[in-house]
């Protein structure tokens, strides 16, 4: 009898997401082959962070129906899935924009989260970097129709450095997850259960680690928040630049962005990739420590490499056209090459933003010496 | 008489005891599995038996246990799930208080098919007293050899051990019991790896119930199809009952799931009828968690025959015209309870457990609360009820956990089948305020109104 052989497993899977098809390693989660094709097929992502192991799946904002199991088990899954803990399985199709469900639940998800979140952006230190901000901005409704008190805490004072905002808090657990796998002495995690559990240190601790500031960065709202930052600036009045320094803590990378108001430095991060995550060098995360973070803030103290590259979608983009990150459009591919219905194309009408214009070529802020008067436009002004 | 096959010994004097069960025959399972069966064989057995989980999802347990990953010199975890949580729901208590070595024999019997040397109890903080019943029986056992190192000579291993849950609901959904076993926040986790790869101190690891693992002990003794032939269809076996709400003999019964749920209700040899000849309003038929249907909808399918105490009639045409066995806690109202208030009781039970890991329970539960509590107390408004409707349909399959879907269910199956009631409490707010609010004894002071 022939022995029978096992068709070998392919070294890539396939995986269809929005009707855009990619190949990826076994073992990547939906979200990642998202990420992957990029733009409006991302599901966004509040509590992943896939530089903290075990963090996901919590938020469930990036829920996504999945409407082919695999190529072997075409059935769909019964219910919707956190694409950032499902691992893909070959021939699976996902859908995220294109599905109604995933919508719906999304919308759902956002209204949760904004029961228990003030919208204080103008005197929150988060505006302009706020995931929550985004999510509402393209998910959320115009009003709540929650109607109840709303949850308060009591100040609490974590140490010198970070300050706890718990009512913003929407219990995403990353700083938590910081904490158990980046510092030693942890003292800060989560109590009580349900809508009253709280982050908080126990009892009344002062978070002192040489890499607590990292919870800052990783706090997808503003709930934790740099003390030495607080209400001196708006994000997008700073200018971000890339700059290192030789760090004596071999666990730091000494890689960071200075955000910068002429030469004062106003605040030290890591530097983020596009999904607003840490930015792996070398195959490592790319944390600092608390002296590069909180006790340099001169330039003289850092090397600048140039500008930081900022999403244009971002609010932080506004004047800093040199080194932004295009985001791409996927709306044609989603929409198996049918282009959106354009209803009125602006430039018919108005000289503002002339589309043969690439705004990422200007030096600097653009201004109206950059827009030439547009001629057709004129004609159509006259006519 | 329905054939009784847990609780056939319960009422022997002192049963709980070691060589008063053994000389009823106890401990026989041990001796043939060991004896004359190989691991394979005793799941075989559990296959063929159609034995469905007793917990509440009623997956066929035979089946479960095959999906158990079995890695060289890996360890295996059986753990028996005994925290018991569901309002309405107390039926393995009764077995781990009546007859104890049930229990313990059928764990010992699990294991061996399982090849898990160690397994554990984890029961529910609030059954305080059950735990020294149960290391009573466990040490009896130990005793005379039924546990310990190589058992009746079989070179098989075995020790039982019972952890104290702290009193939280959560902890009875399978991960996050594992969760807390190992000393942590009782926090579900998300699945996969389902519990069968990574479970217990992330070895593979089955989690049963009470109730599913002393099912073993017969079906071993009588064999598979010899279990399989008793009940109907793909509900085979009996099934305990815990029946509590207006019932003349509220308790715990064993039925053989062909009973329909008409005689269960009114027949002597069940719940004998309700109280001072009232009328049957509605009964949450599985444990607080699943749908309550209303009279018409739990004496008749959509076929209209008589439905019946299994699996598939109490589901029949979905939550819309059916129900759920769940775990068994048969909740019955008279006529003259508030279904209304009865949610709202539920809500804030479900608010008050939910572990706040995923948005939609941490925030829908507490909201859905919140309104019902409005709509209870007269100062509710019509929109509130699709605000209601439209919150737990954002809940329902979208969290973590079947947490979500036990706090949705119960008010979607609420507006669905007596919104009448939702509505009548929106439209006479002054008389839903003079009801007497002194049996409520969760109501918020605060907001507790003045009675006329």
């Amino acid at each position: 009898m022939a022995e029978e052989t096992k068709p070998a497993a392919p070294a890539n899977f396939k995986v269809t997401i929005d009707n855009i098809t990619i190949e990826v390693a076994p073992g990547t989660t939906i979200l990642n082959a998202a990420r992957k094709i990029g733009g409006d097929v991302t599901p966004p992502a509040m509590c992943y962070y896939s530089k903290l192991q075990g963090s996901g799946g919590k938020c469930r904002t990036c829920l996504v129906e999945v409407s082919k199991g695999s190529e072997k088990d075409p059935r769909p899954m019964p219910k919707l899935v956190a694409s950032c803990r499902t691992t893909v399985m070959d021939g699976m199709e996902v859908k995220n924009i294109t599905s109604d469900k995933v919508t719906d639940a999304r919308n759902g998800v956002v209204e949760f989260l904004l029961i228990n979140h003030p919208l204080d952006c103008p005197i929150c230190d988060q505006a302009g970097e706020c995931h929550l901000q985004d999510l509402g901005y393209e998910h959320g409704k115009e009003g709540t129709r929650f109607e109840f008190k709303r949850r308060e805490f009591e100040k609490e004072d974590i140490g010198s450095y970070i300050q706890l905002h718990m009512t913003r808090c929407i219990l995403c657990y990353r700083c938590t997850y910081v904490a158990d796998q980046l510092t030693d002495k942890r003292v800060h995690g989560i109590l009580d259960r349900g809508d009253h559990a709280e982050i908080s240190t126990y009892i009344s601790k002062a978070i002192e680690n040489d890499f607590s500031g990292n919870m800052i960065d990783v706090c997808p709202v503003g709930a934790l928040t740099d003390k030495t930052f607080r209400f001196k600036n708006r994000v997008w009045f700073t200018k971000p630049v890339y700059a290192h320094r030789n760090c004596e803590n071999p666990d730091c990378c000494g890689k960071a962005t200075l955000w910068l108001r002429g030469d004062e430095v106003f605040r030290v991060t890591v530097r983020k990739d596009e999904w607003g995550e840490v930015q792996s060098y070398d195959g490592k995360a790319g944390w600092i420590c608390n002296t590069c973070r909180f006790d340099k803030k001169q330039t003289s103290d850092w090397q600048i490499e140039g500008l930081a590259n900022i999403n244009r979608h971002s609010v932080i983009a506004q004047g800093k056209y040199p080194g932004l990150v295009v985001p791409k459009e996927t709306i044609k591919e989603v929409m198996d090459g049918r282009a959106p219905k354009l209803i009125m194309d602006i430039h018919e009408v108005s000289g503002v933003n002339d589309p043969t214009l690439d705004l990422s070529k200007i030096n600097g802020p653009a201004h109206s010496n950059n827009f030439a008067p547009n001629p057709n436009v004129e004609d159509h002004l006259r006519s | 008489m329905a054939r009784k096959l847990l609780l056939e010994k319960a009422h022997v004097e002192n049963i709980r005891l070691y060589d008063v069960y053994r000389r009823e025959g106890g401990y026989r399972s041990v001796e043939k599995a060991l004896k004359t069966l190989s691991p394979d064989a005793v799941t075989e057995e559990v296959k063929k038996s159609g034995l469905r989980g007793r917990g509440g999802a009623g997956f066929p347990t035979g089946m479960k246990w095959s999906f158990l990953a079995k890695p060289e010199g890996v360890p295996r975890y059986l753990v028996v799930n005994a925290d018991e949580s569901e309002p309405g729901t107390f039926k393995d208590r009764y077995l781990m208080e009546f007859i104890p070595h049930l229990l313990i024999e059928g764990m010992i019997v699990s294991a061996f098919a399982l090849g898990s040397n160690v397994s554990y109890i984890y029961i529910r903080g609030e059954y305080a007293w059950i735990p020294d019943i149960l290391e009573q029986a466990i040490a009896e056992a130990k005793q005379n050899g039924w546990l310990g190192k190589n058992i009746l000579g079989s070179g098989f291993d075995c020790e039982i051990y019972v952890q104290r849950g702290a009193g939280a609901y959560i902890c009875g959904e399978e991960t996050a019991l594992i969760e807390s076993l190992e000393g942590k926040r009782g926090n579900p986790r998300i699945k996969p790896p389902f519990p069968a790869v990574k479970g217990l101190w992330d070895c593979p690891t089955v989690v049963n119930n009470v109730e599913t693992i002393a099912a073993v002990v017969p079906i071993i003794n009588d064999g598979g199809e010899e279990y399989a032939k008793i009940g109907v269809g793909k509900s085979t076996g009996t099934k305990l009952i815990s029946a509590c709400g207006n019932l003349n003999k509220p308790g715990v019964y064993e039925i053989d799931m062909t009973i329909s749920v008409e005689e269960f209700i009114y027949s002597d040899e069940y719940c004998g009828g309700i109280p001072n000849g009232k009328k049957l309003k509605a009964c949450i038929p599985g444990g607080s968690s699943v749908p309550i249907l209303p009279a018409n909808l739990l004496l008749k399918t959509t076929k209209g025959e008589s439905r019946m105490m299994n699996y598939e009639s109490l589901s029949d045409g979905g939550f819309a015209t059916g129900s759920m066995m769940g775990s068994g806690g048969f909740i019955v109202f008279d006529e003259d309870q508030c279904v209304v208030r009865h949610t709202l009781s539920l809500a804030r039970f479900y608010h008050h457990e939910s572990c706040g890991q995923c948005s939609p329970c941490r925030e829908g539960t507490g909201w859905m609360e919140k309104i019902l509590k409005n709509i209870e107390y007269g100062k509710g408004k019509m929109s509130d009820i699709d605000l209601l409707w439209d919150i737990q349909r954002k809940i329902e399959g979208n969290t973590i956990c079947p947490l979500g879907d036990a706090a949705a269910w119960p008010v979607a199956a609420a507006i669905r089948h007596f919104r009448d009631e939702f509505e009548w409490h929106v439209l006479n707010p002054d008389e839903s305020q003079r009801r007497n609010y002194g049996l409520m004894h969760y109501a918020d002071p605060i907001h507790v109104p003045v009675t006329a």
